[in-house]
């Protein structure tokens, strides 16, 4: 069995990776190229800490072959924001303790981030059921989707703020 | 100390130092860690539950393009280990890897080390096992009884506590109280084991210096603790080990056991490579230790006014295979085991009991939880065979300040009544006044 290269791009810039036999998106984000915010807690579908965005689609890592990447755009936590430029979801998380271990955060943070892009004013119904595939076995769910709330408020009102 | 200093901490929000980290996921954890050259281990286990090993043979996985190496018990300088050694617990009972015999399924027998992952996967599932299958036990009582199969290496399935055979607590006189009592409660309580489920398995990275040192990047719990008991296990003077750690994604007291650091540091010396060994999340959820089951009776002499003279518990702690944190756990179990109520008489018998499940071990309160659960049922239990309210019989008994506890320390900070009182306008529950009136720093009842 032989490896192929595969491009793609990731977090805006174009990059190229190895895919050898039945090598995930995951493990090319991880071991290849860096991205080390992409976890992996159980690489079987269940956890949702590898979660990533697929041409803003939110997918799991661990269950997309790499080779489907090939030509499409894929956001890790990494392209979100930064230590001192956090996103809204980024900065609610941190300010209101919606991160224990910090080990689910990141795909917690990007589903979230997903979710508030489709439907600015979610329900706590709906952060719930955009959840359901992401497990955190520390806080809580309820000050994440606490976090959420008080981001996608933050969001709507610079959005709404006169320029 | 200057008062006129204000406060700057208390009252104020205050950042977390790692939460920017958390948040952008640029904080490092165990699984993040790679080296050049790094190898990965993989661990044979036992496919069977109580085993005799009669054979262990690695040639076709030492054909797996990749394979390093293999290691066994004899590998292993100091095989025979108990964590809470150093603590003074005896005797040393778990085999780092598996010498003779494998009591649970999941125990660790060989440990396979590969240039991949995936070779290192391939080569421990071609490692032939040669096994006896042995008659196994799995329940607490069945365990105690004469004729059960033998898990331990001494002889019997009971750890031994200053030569008893459980631990014991003893205050008062139970047994009369509960014979001149109007009426016994008696109940029987039964846990199953919880597994911790951290989203981040555990696992570690051991790394050969060129000074002889061994650097083990880890995500213990207890680095110290993990530290020492890989420098007796390895026969190393500890300076020539240095943990780093800290950052665990999930814990919970599952990461407290020293399960991956002393043969990934062994590896890495062998091979003179940076070693990796994570946990898989089948490994996770069905190899490492859990909070232990347990099934509790308790036994209450209880007057016709309501007042508990009396309290006997007898509790099975399902220890699994191997000691690790439940002689500890054990000891807990019987100092709470009454429950945070003052009752003049008080017997408990705590069994710390060995079976062939996989071994159980530190979680959250552990034993302290078990002996709540049950303390709580039987409370509920006791208000309703006698027809009290459940709030009022919690508060009579409730401890106060002043109070002896069964294990004779007098309480200073008791602020139960207080919480119970809470929990009740929380819950919309009218109290009595009198139950309202009620305080830590006084009791107006049950005084005989």
């Amino acid at each position: 069995m032989t490896a192929r290269a595969v491009s793609f791009e990731l977090n805006g810039a174009p990059v190229a990776a190895l895919a050898r036999p039945l090598e995930t998106l995951q493990s090319v984000l991880r071991d290849q190229l860096g991205m080390t915010g992409t976890k992996a807690g159980c690489r079987q579908g269940g956890c949702g800490s590898c979660t990533v965005r697929l041409d803003g689609e939110p997918v799991l890592a661990c269950l997309v072959p790499v080779e489907h990447v090939e030509g499409h755009a894929v956001t890790t936590i990494e392209g979100l924001g930064s230590a001192d430029a956090l996103s809204p979801v980024q900065a609610t998380f941190h300010e209101r303790f919606a991160v224990q271990c910090g080990f689910c955060s990141p795909g917690m943070i990007t589903i979230a981030t997903a979710l508030l892009e489709r439907n600015p004013a979610p329900t706590r119904a709906e952060i719930a059921e955009a959840l359901a595939g992401n497990v955190c076995r520390c806080t809580g769910i309820v000050p994440i989707v606490d976090a959420i709330e008080a981001a996608a408020s933050r969001m709507r009102e610079r959005e709404g703020a006169p320029a | 100390m200057n008062h006129a200093k204000p406060f700057n901490v208390i009252g104020r929000a205050h950042e977390r130092r790692d939460g920017r980290g958390h948040v952008t996921g640029t904080t490092v954890y165990v699984d993040d860690i790679g080296f050049p050259r790094m190898c990965y281990l993989k661990m044979v286990r036992n496919p069977l539950v109580h085993a005799r090993i009669r054979g262990i043979d690695f040639s076709e996985a030492e054909q797996v393009p990749g394979f390093v190496t293999a290691l066994t018990a004899r590998d292993v300088p100091k095989n025979v280990y108990t964590i809470l050694c150093l603590i003074g617990v005896e005797p040393d009972d778990e085999p780092v890897l598996a010498e003779d015999r494998v009591r649970y399924r999941g125990e660790q027998i060989a440990a396979v080390v590969a240039e991949t992952e995936a070779a290192a996967a391939e080569a421990a599932a071609k490692v032939r096992l040669d096994l006896e299958e042995l008659p196994h036990v799995l329940d607490v009582e069945e365990a105690l009884a004469p004729g059960a199969p033998v898990v331990t290496h001494w002889g019997t399935n009971h750890f031994v506590y200053e030569g008893h055979h459980c631990r014991r607590l003893r205050y008062g006189d139970a047994e009369s109280a509960r014979e001149r009592a109007d009426h016994v409660v008696s109940g029987r309580y039964q846990m199953s084991p919880i597994e911790h489920a951290p989203v981040e398995t555990t696992g570690c990275v051991a790394k050969p210096e060129a000074d002889g040192r061994v650097t083990v990047y880890t995500n213990t719990q207890a680095i110290y603790f993990s530290l020492d008991n890989t420098a007796l296990i390895l026969g190393l003077p500890p300076h020539r080990l240095h943990f780093v750690g800290g950052t665990v994604g999930g814990g919970f007291g599952g990461k407290v056991d020293v399960m991956v650091e002393p043969i990934a540091a062994l590896a890495a010396m062998r091979t003179g490579r940076p070693v990796k060994y994570m946990y898989t999340r089948p490994e996770e959820m069905r190899i490492s230790s859990t909070r232990s089951a347990a099934r509790i009776y308790i036994r209450d002499g209880v007057m016709a006014d309501g007042t508990i003279v009396s309290r006997e518990v007898t509790t099975y702690h399902d220890a699994g295979a191997y000691s690790r944190h439940s002689p500890y756990g054990c000891t807990k179990h019987a100092a709470n085991a009454a429950g945070p109520y003052t009752i003049p008489n008080v017997s408990v018998d705590v069994h710390c009991v060995y079976t062939n499940r996989q071994p159980s071990s530190a979680m959250r309160g552990f034993g302290v939880t078990e002996a709540s659960f049950a303390v709580e049922m039987q409370m509920d239990r006791v208000a309703r065979e006698l027809d009290l309210d459940p709030w009022e019989l919690r508060l009579h008994h409730a401890y106060r300040n002043g109070d002896e506890r069964p294990y004779r320390k007098r309480t200073e900070d008791a602020s139960l009544v207080e919480a119970i009182q809470a929990a009740a306008t929380l819950a919309g529950v009218e109290l009595a006044p009198e139950l309202h009136a009620m305080s830590s720093n006084d009791r107006d009842w049950g005084a005989e």
